[in-house]
């Protein structure tokens, strides 16, 4: 017979059972995590394989000819630079100032937890909502017609959101200890903020700021009403292709057009298109995830 | 700084020194700091000239006294250019909308909460790193590059394997929308699992649980709000897409009878006809009040979800 402290640490059938429900439980949820990469890669895979006929540098600095049926994306490409560029010198410092207000001087107030609200909301309303606004706002109401600047001011308010969230959890990770430090030395809120809150945060700042280029270089229902347009005529590699009150092209607006608006477009090129933006739009949330990685693992504290 | 005052005795002068900064450093902080304030509330002032201009647009037609509330909501009857008799009625679009992200959250949401407990509960370090960096590039992928996909790719799979007679449809804009909103709902879920302190895991391994009976009888139970409201985001996405859905849903304005069935969201009917409504006319402000219909759905869904989120944090 057994003494009774080496039954005590043998497997019984019920502890059999239940590590076996842990391996079939682990392998479940594997399997489901997996599930969400799998088709990406494959899908990606079959994009690039099918785009691989015009993918060329070439494609990039050609304009669309023959109807936009052959051809390159230079025009769209401009636009879409353009567009991103123009949306980010406004949204990026409403987006700062209101990320350093929110999370510097706002005391936990009803009418700072309606701010909360209201970024929260602005960041969920649906994009055809944003273009709706953009439409009776900027084209209409201030008159700026269908333009490359009523588009940006459309897509700087729809990415805004972006920016506030990352700057203020950016500003968030400074330690409170570092802004007491400020204060005690005689500096005000201002001082501490210029000279220890943001240099210290700036990592956390431009990897929102990226992000927002990436958001506002994707999205397409809040330009389509308000200033880009299925086609423009533009010369071959012309950087200063558009005015603010010119209409434009923008890539993701044109991969929509060629893929259903054109019948007959030359097969290989709605998937380079794709491929381009998905490339520039990976591209560089890659950079502003190696910006932050790269950061974060020089962090003083 | 006044270090050149001399009226007081020399012992005193640099103890007692006034620290005064010069008058345009003092206005010019308080006029930032006022800068700082209006960008703060900007976010409210965003969200109600959105509801106010789009509201202003529809409700000329609203207010116009033709228009019925009633016949908007529950007709079937989409006749935005008909000559004789107009009639707008957007039950079948709200239907289509509907079924389209009841689908993708049949389909998004065990495997999201299941990735999500994977990351957060199974995984280590290295690992858990990976899945959320893929899962970030997961989420910055453009709306219309998923569309293009459900376009040539999905629909060409699901008329291959179903026998369907066209790929765009409930089932292709579902599984695209599934796809796009799963790394929502992982992120939020993640969220809400790391939100449920150690304690609690320390207490059930000490009781002997495997990782399995951890999450099943402690983690889910304590983080059920967060993960309701990861869902509740995700559905907010579904409802709000227009790319996407615009892509491959079809373009049928009707009350769909199986998955394999073409429909119409409301948000891809505004996207399809408000180039071409004449601006102004009925059929223009009508698209407008189906913009203020999505305004108000998406608040409440998002409203819900944050309150919920709020609730966890307050405990």
């Amino acid at each position: 017979m057994n003494t009774r402290s080496e039954t005590l640490f043998v497997e019984t059938p019920l502890v059999r059972r239940k590590l076996r429900q842990e391996k079939v439980a682990k392998w479940i949820f594997f399997g489901m995590a997996v599930a969400m990469i799998v088709p990406l890669l494959l899908i990606l895979g079959y994009l690039i394989e099918r785009a691989a006929p015009s993918l060329s540098l070439s494609f990039l600095i050609d304009v669309p000819v023959n109807g936009m049926k052959e051809g390159g994306i230079w025009s769209a490409l401009v636009g879409t630079i353009y567009l991103v560029f123009i949306s980010l010198a406004v949204s990026a410092p409403i987006g700062i100032l209101a990320a350093v207000y929110l999370n510097e001087y706002a005391r936990d107030t009803w009418f700072n937890r309606i701010i909360n609200l209201a970024v929260i909301n602005l960041a969920g309303v649906p994009s055809i909502v944003h273009a709706l606004f953009g439409l009776g706002a900027f084209v209409y109401a201030a008159k700026f017609g269908f333009s490359v600047i009523a588009a940006s001011l459309t897509l700087a308010i729809m990415t805004l959101p972006v920016i506030i969230a990352s700057t203020r959890e950016a500003l968030a990770s400074v330690p409170q200890s570092f802004r007491e430090a400020c204060w005690n030395v005689g500096a005000t809120r201002w001082q501490a903020i210029k000279a220890i809150v943001l240099p210290n945060s700036i990592s956390g700042i431009l990897t929102g700021i990226i992000l927002q280029v990436s958001r506002a270089a994707g999205e397409t229902a809040p330009i389509m009403f308000t200033g880009a347009v299925y086609f423009k005529a533009v010369s071959k590699g012309d950087v200063f292709a558009y005015g603010l009150n010119d209409q434009c092209m923008a890539l993701s607006m044109h991969l929509y057009t060629i893929s259903t608006q054109v019948p007959g477009v030359k097969e290989s090129i709605p998937f380079a298109t794709a491929v381009v933006l998905l490339g520039l739009v990976l591209l560089v949330n890659a950079a502003a995830i190696t910006l932050r990685v790269y950061l974060r693992s020089r962090k003083k504290w | 700084m006044n270090s050149t005052d001399t009226s007081k005795p020399a012992a005193y002068s640099f103890a007692v020194r006034e620290a005064r900064r010069p008058g345009w450093a003092v206005w010019g902080e308080r006029g930032l700091q006022v800068l700082i304030y209006l960008c703060g509330i900007s976010a409210i002032v965003f969200v109600l000239s959105i509801f106010v201009f789009v509201f202003k647009e529809a409700a000329p037609v609203l207010f116009g006294g033709k228009f019925s509330l009633t016949e908007f909501l529950f007709s079937t009857e989409w006749y935005p250019t008909s000559e004789s008799n107009k009639r707008y009625g957007v039950l079948a679009m709200i239907v289509g909308t509907f079924s389209v992200t009841a689908l993708a959250m049949v389909i998004a949401v065990p495997f999201g909460l299941g990735a999500a407990i994977y990351i957060s509960e199974f995984c280590g370090t290295k690992v858990k790193e990976t899945l959320k960096i893929i899962i970030e590039l997961l989420a910055a992928i453009p709306s219309v590059v998923w569309g293009f996909i459900g376009l040539t790719v999905l629909s060409k799979l699901i008329v291959q394997f179903t026998g369907a007679p066209v790929g765009v449809n409930i089932l292709n804009g579902g599984l695209i929308l599934a796809l796009m909103s799963v790394p929502i709902i992982v992120s939020i879920g993640e969220d809400a699992l790391k939100a449920v302190p150690d304690s609690y895991r320390e207490a059930g391994i000490a009781l002997g649980t495997t990782r399995w009976q951890l999450v099943r009888r402690v983690l889910l139970p304590a983080a059920k709000n967060g993960l309701l409201a990861a869902v509740l985001l995700g559905v907010g996405r579904g409802v709000g897409e227009t790319m996407a859905v615009l892509m491959c849903t079809g373009h049928a304005v009707h009350i769909p009878h199986s998955i394999l069935d073409s429909v119409r969201t409301l948000t891809a009917n505004i996207a399809a006809e408000l180039g071409e409504a004449p601006v102004g006319s009925d059929h223009y402000r009508v698209l407008f009040l189906t913009g203020v219909l999505l305004f108000t759905i998406t608040f409440a869904v998002n409203l819900t979800a944050d309150l919920i989120v709020r609730g966890i944090r307050r405990k």
